[in-house]
């Protein structure tokens, strides 16, 4: 029941807000009840499952693996919950931002819908349902960028769609490639199937699975897209985005490269992982310094972040998994951040141009704090979430003698610095070009989502050790998914799992496939040159 | 036959491919139809193509009898279907959109904010 609530939940609220369309009141008070409830649904289900480990639920009672399973270990719900308090910010900042004209369209039910594939995605134990959640999740993206009917909405949708379907349609052939090879489709099932085989069959699936979540998540070189649209529609869709889909594609990756594909078995795919995740992180934040409006900057810092993740995943130990995951919430929440006060800085200077604003912190010292605290948080200054998420990262990657990737970590947080530095500088600090200007009101809810939002930052920064702590757990479950396939699975399952990992780890490459071999290689020319970096 | 149909798929995503490349946005729907069926076509192919009995369980039975044509890649293939047509009807209206809005269907013809961009082949 509990892993269930988190998908049926927002479902059932994208239903009711659609059909309340043309009625604010009662249509806010269901997103704000809904969003409510979420996040106590998902405390809920992470209290269970810190206190009970790996929990799965079998969905219309039919029997792993012929069923589709529900499972939720500590990351899963983590994200689960963090996906809930993201929005329930989002939806209450967006009461007060979404143009109302864009609600009666049917913003609520759309973040609703795209809320639901994303908690379905991070509870699936099913490969194919898993493909299932990421359509959900993007038909309701698409649906949000469409919301206007701007020039720039236009082109940036487009720019979006495009991309998005091409990453799922690999994901699709992906799946059924590895369907086709080992007659399965859970994920449990799949690590026993898979177990660190080389032949082609195992590594075709892995190459298109990893080139449509690399470009989900907005990975070099498949990133251009993201900030070629997350900047033309609401505030408050930009912020929604930011929090949830990259980053629902970043937790795919965590899975797939843990569970069926071991990075440490797979130490092609590791160093691939490691170049792409450090040309992601330094491409990213080169292309943020060259822009002058505040979304378009902050979106091509998610690309640079979302290379500090997959950085952590490819350093595979457990300092730097942790460091990945602590990073994944840290970044989730300030960027969130970052767009929201941007938003409320627009609605203040009336653009987002860096030119044309100016003058907020004179005028508005408390709401210009708030992005600073966001700022610094995100450049990574103690004692804020952002220093020790990249604390670890170098540490780890120390540890790993990788002195390249340390740099980079450290490199990049120097560039990061100059940007939210230039923001600040620009669009706060300075004098307002217009001297005769006075600051539009910005709705109280605006910038009482944004102190709320940075009080939790400062929180977390200041509990970082526990936080770490929970982290180390969830990278330590993933590391070793025992627990995860034997609440699948069941013991006997789990125990023939572990056989056929062991006999893997005991030969030099491959072998201990129980499949037949049944490579039909699809053609798919988009595949294996995009994931060697070849452009 | 198999192999007819992993040739059939792999000419399939090669056109769509290229049609991608085209900067012509009906070009890509276009191959964003052929895409989707290369890819419906391999997951018909993989399910295992063989002359088979129905798979339907007799009264009683937990599992239909061995040697019986395997239901689940049609399931998905279904599914899939589904999917990629509503996916495609939403590119469709997007480019009809586009079209109004920005007077083109060329994909390098504008910029990020939806700004003409002069072409310099």
């Amino acid at each position: 029941m509990l892993l269930v609530l988190p998908i049926a939940l927002p479902l059932a609220a994208a239903v009711v807000c659609f059909l309340l369309r043309e009625r604010p009141r009662a249509r806010s008070g269901v997103a704000v009840g809904a969003a409510s409830a979420l996040v106590v649904a998902a405390a809920a289900l992470l209290a269970h499952v810190a206190a009970h480990g790996p929990a799965a639920a079998q969905m219309g009672g039919w029997p792993a693996p012929f069923g589709i399973t529900l499972v939720a270990d500590l990351l899963s719900a983590c994200m689960v919950l963090v996906a809930a308090v993201s929005t329930l910010g989002v939806v209450v900042y967006a009461l007060g931002e979404v143009p109302e004209i864009e609600q009666r369209r049917g913003w609520a039910g759309l973040a609703f819908a795209m809320v639901a594939g994303v908690c379905g995605a991070f509870l699936t134990g099913d490969l194919f349902n898993l493909y299932v959640w990421f359509e959900v999740q993007l038909i309701a993206a698409f649906g949000l960028l469409s919301l206007r009917r701007t020039r720039a909405a236009a082109a940036g949708a487009v720019r979006y769609v495009t991309l998005n379907l091409l990453a799922t349609v690999a994901m699709l052939a992906g799946v059924a490639l590895l369907y086709g090879a080992t007659g399965h489709l859970n994920m449990a099932m799949l690590r026993g199937a898979v177990a660190g085989s080389h032949e082609f069959w195992a590594l075709a699936p892995a190459a298109l699975l990893l080139f449509a979540f690399g470009a989900k998540a907005a990975l070099f070189p498949a990133f251009l897209w993201l900030p070629a649209s997350y900047h033309t529609p609401a505030v408050a869709t930009s912020a929604l985005f930011s929090a949830l889909l990259t980053k629902a594609a970043v937790y795919v990756l965590f899975r797939l490269f843990t569970l069926i594909w071991p990075l440490d078995l797979y130490p092609g795919a590791q160093g691939l992982l490691l170049a792409v995740s450090g040309v992601t992180m330094v491409v990213g934040v080169l292309g943020a310094a060259a822009q002058m409006e505040v979304r378009r900057i902050l979106s091509f810092h998610i690309v640079s972040q979302i290379g500090y993740m997959t950085l952590g995943l490819a350093l595979y130990s457990p300092l730097a998994i942790a460091g990945g995951l602590f990073y994944m919430v840290h970044n989730i929440a300030a960027k969130t951040n970052l767009f929201l006060m941007g938003g409320v800085a627009k609605a203040m200077t009336g653009s987002e141009h860096l030119s044309r604003m100016g003058g907020v912190w004179r005028a508005r010292p408390f709401a210009a704090t708030l992005f600073l605290i966001s700022a610094l948080a995100m450049a990574g200054a103690p004692p804020l979430t952002g220093f020790w998420a990249k604390l670890a990262l170098v540490v780890a990657a120390y540890d790993a003698g990788d002195f390249v990737a340390a740099g980079a970590v450290l490199g990049v947080g120097l560039l990061t610095l100059y940007s939210m530095t230039k923001i600040w500088n620009e669009g706060f600090w300075k004098p307002h070009p217009d001297p005769d200007w006075t600051p539009a009101p910005a709705p109280a809810t605006m910038a009482g989502v944004g102190a709320a939002v940075a009080g939790l930052l400062i929180v977390m920064g200041l509990a970082a050790g526990p936080l770490l702590e929970v982290a180390d757990a969830a990278a330590r479950q993933l590391l070793d998914p025992d627990p995860y396939v034997a609440a699948v699975l069941g013991e006997d399952g789990a125990a023939a799992v572990r056989a056929a990992m062991a006999e893997a780890a005991g030969h030099a490459a491959g072998g201990g496939a129980e499949a037949p071999v049944e490579a039909d290689p699809q053609g798919a020319p988009g595949a294996a040159p995009d994931t060697e970096d070849a452009p | 036959m198999e192999s007819m149909l992993a040739i059939l798929a792999g000419v399939l995503t090669a056109s769509a491919i290229w049609l991608f490349l085209t900067a012509d946005l009906v070009r890509y729907l276009l191959g964003l139809g052929l895409l989707s069926n290369a890819v419906n076509l391999a997951l018909f192919a993989v399910g295992g193509l063989s002359y088979a009995a129905p798979p339907l369980i007799e009264a009683g039975a937990a599992a239909p009898p061995p040697g019986s044509a395997n239901a689940l890649p049609q399931a998905l293939i279904l599914t899939a279907i589904v999917i990629s047509f509503g996916l495609l009807a939403y590119a469709l209206a997007l480019v009809a959109r586009a079209y109004r809005v920005l007077g083109t269907v060329d994909a390098d013809a504008f910029d990020a904010d939806g700004n003409p961009v002069e072409k310099t082949d």
